[in-house]
């Protein structure tokens, strides 16, 4: 928040600031946030809740990201995702409930021509087969540490 | 940094360049990246080390190719040579043949009239400079025309230039820039905002991401020249979250420029000020309307107002604001480089250079591509698309994203234009072209976008917040064979009144997929909703469900 | 410097100044345009869309609460189109909420209600959506019943215009946004309201009540607006 000079404008990026650190935006850093920026609790709840790209619930230890964009719609994702649906019990936006995996869906990621495209813990995978996608988080739940 | 530094700057890395026998280029943009190509670049490093070749032959990172599906690609220069699907293991034979004739095995013919037919104006370095360096642009001309423009232009001269060269928003309406530019110009105001929407977020659409990717000087030149001829002096590029390459690299893109005396004070040692800094989208559509992005970059909820007043009277903290796409950003310094003449002579009569499309979907050669207003859709998907695969038949080309339409088998011959486009009820959009075989159910298209909009509506305005609501479960009653035709005649209303009264171009653009799929497959809504089947075999209609029915 | 121009409403000439909307002019020369999200006192933001009108020469329908009036500007307020549309959005409100008038609070003293009659609807040919939204009581003065919500945003635009605390928002977005008090939290639990009630009184609906008051008992006042404006105004401009 230093960073940007306390001003209120720079709400957006304080947010990302948090989440990047911690992973989610929980009620206290909000709080927080609004102290030091000085603006009013409901609107930064309210910027909190708009966009997608912030969430209010902490992840899972891995991530799995299914792009829904049209180009990866058109070439199977729906497939990919209902084949994660069914294997992993999530929906999207879901975790598992020992907190290992957690099922995200994308409007789109930018990598079309690769579709359809899924990312694990940030890792992108091109042209993604539904049994391969399954097989990854398979290794992810049954990893003990 | 004045003209005589900046060209010295170029005449040093020229020369520094040519120290090489060999110059290879392995492409590091999000779609070679995913393909492992950092390690494709680490065995090259590696083979060319022990071969001891590091003073005759450099490997360096190089942009977007375009055709994703073949990465890892690596360009070896000066013969031009394009390999295709590298792997590390590669790295000792492509460094061995360098100077006997290229290896077969590597280079793929079939692709060649993907990168034959296309027109490289925006994309013209594509793969031979390093977008981590500014000298690598600068050796390529780079920021020339800004100091052009600085030191031998008035600001006047620069937007007549610009309107001169017919240049339009590529962001998809294509209002023309020019005009754009001059009204802002004439605003009076102590500060000026420019800003780049960089906030790309039609789905199958990633032009923008590769332009910011590989070309983060060149977007940061353009808006110079736009700050310097409509007299801003802060500006904002607002870039999607999801692309974090891109803002990594339009991050470091700016600190160079600002070492380099090409952004900051006194550029070019003019009395010009530029200030430019990034903000980040966070996941929302319809940030990229562009009163909703000035909300977004002012910290709130990006919700858009009515218009007027436009950005260009009251945009960012209520200052005259010049608002342009990537792209258009991306033609502006060629242009005052090269006379509007030189881009005028590329394109049609009122759509003036190239466009960049994202070529996805049900093709061949799925990618990035280039190509002057004008040419065929039938060009683009046969030609350089390499036509369907597996011998389907070709129904229909979605241009426009969310807000655009489907046009079937019978314009395939209609040039790509803005107006030609529209036309035919769709329009170019930012450059999204996803193709659809006869496996494609179009009622399920539609509903794909009309899912995507309801989802990404704001919330603001009645129609778009619940018309947009309404017709999706419309069109999820048809897909499920649970519709009547009194649900089709309510559709169509729905779509005529939320197009009329929407607030922002969300709303007014989230009928446009079904009145563009009624328009060319009215059939298949009817075999929906009468027959009770998917022609396509897409949506899932049950016995049971048609029984009832 | 603001200019005086002449226009035409309805084909009937009127004239007024250019900082004044097309709202402002028609009212002044009693010519009815329908709005609910627009309050006198408040700022506009356009959301309803019931104040479009249509303008000679702008194949685009634009708000009259916002936009101001130009020069030679020849403005239509109703035209079988308009009034079509302004059905439907009426509609579509009934159909996104839960609105049982007869037992609302607001029964015979609603905007909403008053504007089914206005623009003549009798019945609703839209699916009715059902949400599942939340009520709450949990303040000792008011309640806030979020099924009778429409969205219109005059409780946050007065809670932050007016009273200055800006304890109501909005979150999410689309068809799932909902007001929202501070963190999202019950009325009553509020570490900012100051229980002004401003919010009760501008509220259209039925959605923000006084405790205690029964099926068709509420009637609201948001006339103290405007008053409470000018007199702010007078004060900072001696």
């Amino acid at each position: 928040m230093r960073h940007h000079g306390f001003s209120s404008e720079a709400l957006i990026e304080t947010l990302h600031t948090i989440q990047s650190t911690f992973g989610y935006l929980d009620l206290e850093a909000l709080r927080f946030v609004a102290g030091n920026l000085r603006l009013p609790l409901s609107r930064v709840y309210g910027v909190a809740t708009f966009y997608n790209f912030f969430t209010m619930k902490p992840q899972g230890e891995h991530v799995c990201v299914v792009c829904l964009g049209t180009a990866c719609y058109i070439k199977g994702s729906p497939d990919v995702l209902e084949a994660i649906e069914r294997f992993s019990h999530l929906t999207p936006g879901e975790t598992t409930p020992d907190k290992k995996v957690s099922l995200v869906i994308a409007r789109c990621l930018g990598t079309c021509g690769l579709a359809p495209v899924a990312t694990f813990d940030g890792e992108l995978a091109g042209k993604i087969e539904p049994m391969q996608a399954t097989g990854k988080i398979e290794e992810w739940l049954n990893f003990e540490h | 940094m004045n003209t005589e530094e900046l060209h010295q700057i170029a005449i040093d890395e020229q020369t520094r360049q040519r120290q090489y026998k060999h110059r290879l280029f392995v492409c590091m943009g999000t779609g070679c990246l995913a393909a492992h190509s950092d390690q494709v670049k680490q065995s090259l490093e590696a083979e060319v080390e022990r071969r001891e070749l590091k003073g005759q032959c450099q490997i360096a990172s190089g942009g977007c190719q375009g055709l994703c599906v073949a990465g890892p690609m690596v360009t070896v220069e000066p013969q031009g040579t394009l390999y295709q699907h590298v792997q590390p293991q590669d790295a000792a034979e492509v460094i061995e043949t360098l100077d006997q004739s290229p290896i077969e095995r590597l280079q793929d013919r079939t692709t060649e009239s993907f990168f034959q037919r296309q027109t490289k104006v925006v994309l013209n370095l594509a793969g031979r400079v390093d977008p981590e360096r500014i000298e690598d642009y600068i050796a390529a001309d780079g920021y020339s025309a800004l100091l052009k423009a600085l030191t031998e232009m008035t600001p006047a001269e620069v937007i007549e230039q610009i309107t001169a060269s017919g240049l339009r928003g590529r962001g998809g309406a294509g209002y023309p820039a020019g005009l754009k530019w001059s009204t802002v110009g004439k605003a009076r105001s102590e500060h000026k905002y420019v800003i780049c929407n960089g906030d790309e977020g039609d789905p199958g659409a990633f032009m923008d991401r590769s332009v910011m990717e590989d070309y983060p000087h060149r977007i940061i030149e353009g808006m110079a020249i736009a700050a310097y001829a409509v007299g801003a002096d802060n500006g904002y590029i607002y870039v999607r979250a999801e692309y974090p390459l891109a803002v990594k690299r339009l991050g470091l893109a700016i600190r160079q420029a600002q070492k380099h005396g090409l952004l900051g004070n006194n550029i070019g040692g003019t009395s010009f000020n530029f200030h430019l800094e990034i903000r980040m989208g966070a996941g929302a559509f319809v940030c990229g309307e562009e009163t909703a992005l000035i909300a977004s970059i002012e910290g709130g909820r990006g919700v858009p107002r009515p218009r007027p007043p436009y950005p260009a009277a009251s945009g960012v903290f209520g200052q005259p604001t010049l608002i342009n796409n990537v792209e258009t950003f991306a033609n502006v310094a060629q242009i005052i480089a090269r006379g509007s003449d030189w881009f005028t002579g590329i394109g049609t009569e009122k759509s003036k250079g190239t466009k960049i499309f994202a070529l996805t979907g049900k093709i061949n050669n799925s990618g990035l591509i280039e190509v002057p207003m004008g040419i065929t859709l039938r060009e683009i998907i046969y030609d350089i698309g390499g036509g369907i695969p597996n011998d389907r038949s070709f129904k229909a080309v979605q241009t426009g994203g969310p807000s655009g339409g489907c046009m079937p088998t019978e314009y395939l011959d209609i040039v790509v234009d803005y107006e030609s486009l529209q036309k035919a009820g769709s329009h170019m959009g930012s450059g999204g072209m996803i193709v659809m075989d006869e496996t494609s159910c179009m009622v399920d298209v539609a509903k794909y976008f009309m899912e995507f909009c309801m989802t990404e509506s704001c919330g603001k305005c009645v129609p778009c917040r619940v018309g947009t609501a309404q017709m999706y479960d419309l069109l999820n009653k048809i897909t499920h064979g649970e519709a009547t035709l009194d649900d089709l005649a309510m559709l169509e209303k729905l779509c005529g009144m939320v197009r009329a009264t929407s607030l922002c171009g969300l709303g007014q653009g989230a009928p446009i997929p079904v009145l563009s799929t009624l328009r060319y497959f009215r059939d298949e809504y009817l075999a929906h909703i009468v027959d009770k089947h998917c022609p396509a075999g897409v949506c899932n209609i049950t016995a049971a469900e048609r029984t009832t029915a | 410097m603001t200019n005086v121009v002449t226009l035409k409403i309805n084909d009937r000439d009127v004239s007024g100044r250019d900082d004044e909307t097309i709202l402002e002019i028609a009212r002044q020369n009693a010519i009815f345009i329908p709005t609910l999200c627009h309050l006198d006192g408040l700022g506009d933001i356009g959301a309803c869309r019931l104040c479009l009108v249509e303008i000679k020469g702008n194949n685009k329908l634009l708000p009259a609460c916002v936009v101001v009036v130009q020069e030679g500007m020849e403005i239509l307020t109703d035209s079988p189109r308009l009034a079509e549309y302004r059905q439907m959005i009426v509609q579509m409100l009934f159909a996104e909420g839960n609105h049982v008038c007869s037992v609302c609070v607001s029964n015979g003293h609603c905007e909403l209600q008053d504007m089914a009659h206005t623009v003549q609807i009798d019945h609703i040919d839209l699916a009715y959506q059902y949400p599942k939204r939340e009520v709450d009581a949990s303040h000792n003065l008011f309640s806030l019943d979020r099924n009778r919500c429409i969205l219109c945003t005059r409780c946050v635009r007065v809670c932050d215009e007016i009273e200055g605390v800006h304890t109501w928002d909005l979150m999410g977005r689309g068809i799932q946004s909902q007001v929202i008090i501070d963190m999202n939290q019950p009325w009553g639990t509020s570490d900012t309201c100051t229980s002004c009630g401003k919010c009760v009184q501008v509220c259209p609906t039925g959605a923000l009540f006084e405790k205690g008051k029964a099926v068709a008992e509420m009637t609201k006042n948001p006339a103290f607006l405007p008053y409470l404006v000018s007199m702010r105004e007078s004060k900072k401009s001696p």
